[in-house]
């Protein structure tokens, strides 16, 4: 195509080849596209959308504004500096608008919204929703004060502006353990409320640890199978996939059932008389257990790749280094070892981003030492229903996972990868 | 040609066995539930008979009460909710209710009268805690003690703090709630008081330095099944959970295991109507018969939870399987629930995600 036609050309019925070619390339495109196409909506619809729409609730803040929409319009002329509480018209306000969020229900969840940042704000909510509706006529501040004391107070007027914007940094705040008073600095929470930053270090210390574990355990036997013949390898294929087609939880209980203090490997340990039946090691419930569990579980994801790219590397490789002289760990470390790379950086990462989002068995065996970030996640998801802050700590764990990666292309080479 | 033919003869059949299929029509509800024993324990005293007498009735059980209040919330914010009952305990009822995810019920007009002709609502009582709740069952959270490791049997709550007389591991749940309550009153505060130290400044700090004598002997649980687990495993020597995991575990698995129920949290599990079920009639239709007196004794057959309906406490009678009494195993019994706490709604609808935190906070110390 790159040639330069001096003379143009025609097909048969007369159009330029070159329009006709044109058509032809267009048609093929376009065929491409239908074929990829419904993937593509599948995938935008069944996955893009939603998941942009559970992180988009990291900021999203609306909720407030919506259901006390009157009060917080007026609020934003109340200037909290001057330490005095907002005007009549503000409170008569509040009052319409918990009588309206009454009727529709949704007085409470603006209750359960305020609560997250400031205890005690759901009940006032709630208590307020039942004696707001018998405030008939002014003065409606000293109506309201009088229904619950907590309206008396700058603080709750403040907590109520400072969550009226629609959107809001206090999710990701919060997920760093850190928070904003009202129009004041960024302050971090005292000791004893700071959980996730020291949760994030210590998923992303286990999961690096336990993919260095199974890298250790999976590098002999893929070894070990790319050269055994096909006959045994195959047996020992078998053995790396069955704990595969085994129930997870099956598995984790399996560990439950082995570790723990009157387990079977404790039991043996002292009728050895390796340790006295009175200080029996704890090997479960703990960081041990979760390390142990996930090492055993995500192990085939590190066997596999590496054993399939070594499948690929020709015996004669190692051969030839050793027919000039080589030692054979030296031509094993110098000549195979870097063949296996590829295998070895697809299953890390495998191990490692499965190992990162693990919920189920740190859950079981972690103990209070033990548990990832993702049961906080699933606890903010199913338990608390603070699903912003759930959100704003799975955008934290995906950007980290995804500044991972790039670092990991930046040395290793995404190109470098192979599956097989 | 012909594949096209043959093709559709199957479509026509296909549809033809459809239509027969709803011809024959059966309304399908959807009750969700906890799993376990206790589910069957609703299928055997409720979803069956109520079957039998209603063949166009079919009822599919799902187990995901668990996840309800998030699911429920999902389901609605794309208004397709494919659930027609949920089974909900209290709090999370209340939070259902407030939301507008549950729909009210009247108990008077949409529930059986007792026997002698008593209206529901005086029937349940107190226990009406919510307008869109109807209660099925009390429960407690309580501790279950290994028999034979100890010289003399623990007698009280606080038993569970002392070391140096009960020595060994104890599973509690990873929650404040009911721990808490414990702690303060094992470290000296009037039961009548416990909130009010609570919800002061530095109640929790008491709270957590209680919990904090035993921390290293503790194995916190989140799933009901485990503590049943770790007492027959040998695993701890003293452990709560729900009274009716001890039941199963003490008489019908025969461990040597014994019940302490001194200050037992009393908490109710019961029903809840989501709101844009697509059997509303049916379902309230199923609703009268499975909380009649009657149906809530049977439920007492399969599990040791006391009826909510006091018409029904009365009718309590024997275990289905094992002919044992089961009214000495109730909760509610007078010589088990001689010391109680009743689970704080309030209290805890205010406090819980801040205290969630600063509990999560201390055991990760």
């Amino acid at each position: 195509m790159a040639n330069v036609q001096t003379e143009e050309l025609f097909t048969v019925d007369g159009t330029p080849l070159r329009v006709s070619l044109a058509r032809a390339q267009r048609r093929l495109k376009l065929r491409a596209l239908l074929l990829v196409g419904p993937l593509f909506l599948f995938i935008l619809v069944t996955f893009f959308i939603p998941i942009g729409d559970m992180l988009f609730r990291s900021v999203e803040n609306a909720i407030i504004s919506e259901i006390l929409p009157r009060s917080t319009k007026l609020l934003n002329d109340w200037d909290p500096a001057a330490g005095e509480l907002p005007s009549e018209e503000v409170f008569a306000a509040m009052v319409e608008d918990i009588k309206v969020g009454r009727k529709n229900r949704t007085i409470t969840r603006a209750g359960q919204r305020l609560n997250y940042e400031s205890p005690g704000m759901s009940s006032l909510f709630r208590s307020s929703s039942r004696t707001a509706a018998r405030i008939k006529k002014a003065p409606y501040k000293k109506a309201l004060i009088e229904a619950h004391k907590k309206w008396g107070k700058v603080e709750t007027w403040k907590l109520i502006k400072q969550f009226s914007p629609a959107y809001t940094a206090g999710y990701f705040l919060a997920s760093v353990d850190a928070k904003q008073e009202f129009g004041g600095e960024i302050a971090r929470l005292g000791e004893e409320r700071r959980i996730y930053l020291n949760l994030f270090y210590r998923t992303l210390r286990l999961s690096l640890f336990i993919t260095v574990m199974t890298l250790i355990l999976g590098f002999p036997i893929a070894y070990l199978m790319a050269i055994l013949p096909t006959k045994s390898s195959n047996i020992l294929l078998i053995f790396v996939l069955l704990p595969f087609w085994t129930s997870l939880l099956v598995r984790t209980t399996a560990w439950i059932a082995l570790l723990q203090q009157q387990g079977v490997i404790n039991e043996i340990l002292v009728f050895v008389g390796l340790v006295g039946t009175d200080n029996r090691p704890q090997m479960i419930h703990n960081e041990f257990g979760t390390i142990v569990a996930m090492t055993h579980i995500l192990l085939p994801f590190m066997v596999l790749p590496i054993f399939s790219v070594m499948k690929t590397i020709p015996p004669s490789y190692v051969r030839a280094a050793v027919s000039l002289g080589a030692h054979p760990w030296l031509a094993f470390w110098k000549v195979y070892f870097p063949n296996t790379v590829p295998g070895i950086g697809a299953g890390a990462i495998l191990v490692f981003i499965l190992a990162i989002g693990y919920y189920i068995t740190p859950e079981l065996v972690g103990g209070t030492t033990g548990t990832f970030i993702s049961n906080r996640i699933a606890h903010h998801i199913s338990s608390s229903l603070n699903w912003g802050l759930a959100a704003a700590l799975g955008v934290i764990l995906l950007g980290v996972v995804l500044a991972l990666y790039l670092l990991y292309d930046k040395i290793v080479g995404i190109d470098n990868m192979k599956l097989g | 040609m012909k594949l096209t033919r043959s093709l559709a003869a199957v479509v026509i059949g296909a549809a033809s066995i459809a239509v027969a299929g709803t011809a024959a029509a059966e309304t399908e509800l959807v009750i969700v539930s906890w799993g376990g024993a206790y589910s069957k324990s609703q299928q055997n005293a409720y979803h069956l008979p109520y079957m039998k007498l209603n063949p166009d009735i079919k009822i599919i059980n799902d187990d995901s009460a668990p996840e309800a209040v998030a699911k429920l919330r999902a389901m609605n914010e794309v208004n397709n909710v494919t659930w027609d009952l949920v089974d909900a305990v209290a709090a999370d009822a209340m939070r259902l209710c407030d939301e507008g995810l549950a729909l009210p019920i009247d108990p008077d007009k949409d529930l059986a009268p007792a026997p002698d002709g008593t209206p529901a609502s005086k029937d349940f009582g107190d226990l009406l805690v919510s307008e869109c709740f109807i209660p099925n069952i009390v429960y407690s959270t309580t501790f279950g003690y290994r028999t034979d490791k100890f010289k003399t049997k623990p007698t009280s709550v606080c038993d569970v703090f002392d070391l140096k007389k009960f020595p060994g591991k104890r599973s509690l749940e990873k929650k404040p709630i009911n721990n808490f309550e414990w702690a303060l009153l094992c470290d000296g505060v009037a039961p009548d008081k416990i909130y009010d130290v609570l919800g002061a400044d530095g109640g929790v700090d008491r709270a957590l330095k209680k919990l904090g004598t035993i921390k290293s002997q503790v194995i916190w649980w989140t799933k009901g099944a485990q503590t049943p687990q770790l007492l027959a495993d040998g695993e701890v020597v003293i452990g709560s959970t729900y009274n009716g995991r001890l039941f199963s575990l003490i008489e019908e698995e025969k461990q040597p295991v014994a019940m302490l129920w001194d200050w037992q949290v009393f908490d109710l599990d019961g029903w809840i109507i989501p709101k844009g079920t697509k059997n509303l009639a049916a379902v309230k239709k199923f609703l009268r018969f499975a909380t009649d007196t009657q149906r809530l004794a049977d439920q007492a057959k399969y599990i040791s939870y006391g009826p909510a309906r006091k018409s029904s406490a009365l009718m309590v009678s024997k275990h289905a399987t094992l002919g044992i009494d089961m009214k000495p195993h109730m909760p509610t019994d007078p010589n088990n629930a001689k010391t109680t706490l009743l689970y704080n709604y309030e209290f805890w609808a205010d406090n819980q995600d801040d205290f969630t935190e600063r509990f999560e906070a201390w055991l990760a110390k």
